[in-house]
Order: C-alpha cells, then sequence, then structure tokens
C-alpha cells in the first residue's frame, strides 16, 4: 500500500497522467484508490488537437489500469522518505500490517 | 487493511451518479450517457446512451441505449462542463458522413501503416503484427 499512501500525500497537487494511448492529461489530483484510479479536476489535455472528445470535460476519473506514467511536482516528493518508507514496509511482516 | 477501505472506489464515483458522463474505452469509442450504476471494479451502468465519433473537427452520434460496461475496458470518465460544450469549435454532422469520413481515415491509416511496414521490413526490421490499435 506505499505507493497508495504516497498518493494520498499528493492530493490537492498539479499533475500530469500519460496514459497508455498516449493520451496525457494534467490536472490537479483530487482522490486516489487502492488500485490507483486517479481523480483529476480542472484538467487540461496537453495536446488537445488530437483529442477533441476532451473539450467538453471539466474532471475525470481515470482507471489505475490504464495508466502508464503520472508525472508529479518535484518539491513534493521526498524521495528519502520514500525509501525509508519502502525498507519499513520489507522489514515489517506483512500480518503486522493489517 | 480496514475493510472500511476496501470499497475505496465507490468514494470517488459516487458523486457521478445521475449525471452526463463521457466514457471512453479502451476499443477507443467514446460514449456519452447517464451513469446509474457502478462497483469497485469500474464496471458501469450507462443509460441513454449515444456513441459519438470524433473526426478532425467534427462529430456524430448514434444513438445506444443501456450500456453495462466491464470495468477492464474503462480507460476514462469525464463528467461533462454544459457550458463549455456550447461553446465547443466542433460541428456535429449527420451519422452517415461521420460513419463515411471515419472509414476513409481508417483506410488511409491502414494504408499508410502497410507502407510503413514495407519499408521497416525492407531494411531489416521485425515488423510486429499486433492488432491495430490495442495499446494496452
Amino acid at each position: 500500500m506505499l505507493f497508495y499512501s504516497f498518493f494520498k500525500t499528493l492530493v490537492g497537487q498539479p499533475v500530469t497522467v500519460e496514459l497508455k494511448n498516449d493520451l496525457a492529461i494534467t490536472g490537479v489530483l483530487v482522490s486516489v484508490d487502492q488500485f490507483l484510479n486517479i481523480k483529476l479536476d480542472n484538467i487540461k489535455v496537453v495536446d488537445e488537437e488530437r483529442y477533441p472528445h476532451m473539450l467538453a470535460v471539466k474532471n475525470c476519473f481515470i482507471r489505475g489500469s490504464v495508466v502508464r506514467y503520472v508525472q508529479l511536482p518535484a518539491p513534493s516528493v521526498d524521495t528519502a522518505l520514500l525509501q525509508d518508507a519502502a525498507r519499513r514496509e520489507r522489514q515489517q511482516p506483512a500480518a503486522a500490517r493489517r | 487493511m480496514d475493510s472500511f477501505q476496501i470499497f475505496t472506489t465507490s468514494t470517488s464515483l459516487v458523486d457521478s451518479v445521475d449525471k452526463k458522463l463521457l466514457v471512453v474505452l479502451r476499443d477507443g469509442r467514446k460514449l456519452i450517457g447517464i451513469l446509474r450504476s457502478f462497483d469497485q471494479f469500474a464496471n458501469l451502468v450507462l443509460q441513454d446512451t449515444i456513441e459519438r465519433i470524433y473526426v478532425g473537427d467534427a462529430y456524430g452520434d448514434i444513438p445506444r441505449g443501456i450500456f453495462i460496461i466491464r470495468g477492464e475496458n474503462v480507460v476514462l470518465l469525464g463528467e461533462i462542463d454544459l457550458d463549455k460544450e456550447d461553446e465547443s469549435p466542433l460541428r456535429e454532422v449527420p451519422v452517415e458522413e461521420i460513419l463515411q469520413v471515419q472509414r476513409e481515415e481508417m483506410e488511409l491509416r491502414v494504408k499508410r501503416e502497410k507502407i510503413k511496414n514495407r519499408m521497416l521490413s525492407d531494411q531489416g526490421f521485425s515488423v510486429d503484427q499486433a492488432e491495430f490499435g490495442d495499446l494496452y
């Protein structure tokens, strides 16, 4: 659940989600769930001319399984903390985490 | 995991129920309908659905009715901003016309792809014959 928890800390930040069909959407992260489904608000499609159907869409829900990349604002990512969290998750037996 | 956290997809989709949504499917189809139900896999029920076909700056609608969409085929769901929809630069054309234009564009794409593949294989590259368009 590390990445789920991590994405939860990014709620409210502007992110760019690139999908497996090459569509890239920038917007404010509203919510994320355990499948890493992502909800964005105030969206803007990076290459609008290629995707005219997205013009009238203001917020969207993206299924986690179709996401290729999520581009994050660098200042809001603490890599040292993430590394530490990964180590801690590894050390804890699965049963104790429940 | 606490059991109340298992259904978090519902917390994010429950606000979209009974609203007019655009659903993009993995095969590239765009459906517009009213969301009536969903579950944790993003299986969806859409009512009064139309399929909208876009080619260039034109679009055409085909009335389809009720859909139950299996979640794995969903790419995204977007809520349609009715104000933005009115000021859209796109023009609506009759279904027959958009289907004709779509067919022409598809044929052009297939032709281009064939030429590209031929050139690549002439250069000694192995050409992926995977079904056209499925990137998932």
